[in-house]
């Protein structure tokens, strides 16, 4: 029961992880294939990992496996975040699609703040082409 | 059987993000393609550790998760600070 149990969980993760990369391959622009990788590639991952620990059903694979997992969930969002700002920085271009920006002319491009209220220039704060 | 299955699955996965990174016009799309790579790597090394019967595999994998974290925001550090001098007109 539980070598079934894990089986289906393992498979389930990989599963995920295949969808992810379909994703990253397929998304039209950078945001977009941001949004496939991070979270089925953390979910595919904690699942793989879940379905290894019940496999061998020892405590300290257990503890190993839980390590593993509450870091992944701690460090995929930071990553990820982290990536899709500095993109937004170095002008990575939309897709072309995309229906609103929320982010247009909140951020000062020079010194990286955030603005909540009132709109930067966007002509003379240096726009980075691609 | 399953495990082969799996197996399949992740290596499909795999010439997916290595192909997003060669094909990636951007640096940060090669990135999100290494990140996820890394990823997929962590869950490969797990399902070998279950195809192999040994546990000392799975702390390969917590090694790995580590370092691809580190990577990742080592990238997202160089892009932020002006890594694409090139493109700037």
């Amino acid at each position: 029961m539980a070598q079934n149990l894990s089986a289906l969980l393992i498979l389930l993760g990989a599963l995920f992880m295949f969808i992810a990369a379909l994703g990253v391959a397929r998304m039209p622009d950078l945001f977009t294939r941001m949004h496939s990788s991070t979270k089925s590639a953390t979910l595919g991952v904690g699942l793989i990992m879940l379905g290894a620990a019940l496999h061998f059903g020892e405590i300290g694979m257990t503890m190993r496996v839980v390590a593993i997992i509450v870091f992944v969930f701690l460090t995929a969002p930071v990553a990820a975040h982290m990536l899709g700002r500095a993109a937004y920085f170095a002008g990575v271009p939309l897709w072309e699609g995309t229906l609103s920006d929320a982010l247009r002319g909140h951020y000062d491009r020079r010194t990286h703040r955030l603005l909540s209220d009132e709109k930067v220039d966007e002509t003379s704060a240096g726009d980075l082409a691609v | 059987m399953i495990l082969w299955l799996t197996i399949g699955l992740l290596i499909a996965a795999v010439l997916l993000c290595l192909y997003r990174v060669a094909r990636g016009p951007s640096l940060p799309d090669r990135v999100v393609g290494l990140d996820l790579l890394s990823s997929v790597t962590v869950g490969f090394i797990a399902v070998y550790a279950v195809v192999s019967g040994e546990i000392i595999y799975i702390d390969v994998a917590t090694v790995l998760a580590l370092i691809a974290f580190l990577g990742t925001v080592a990238f997202a550090y160089f892009i932020e600070k002006g890594g694409m001098p090139w493109r700037k007109t």
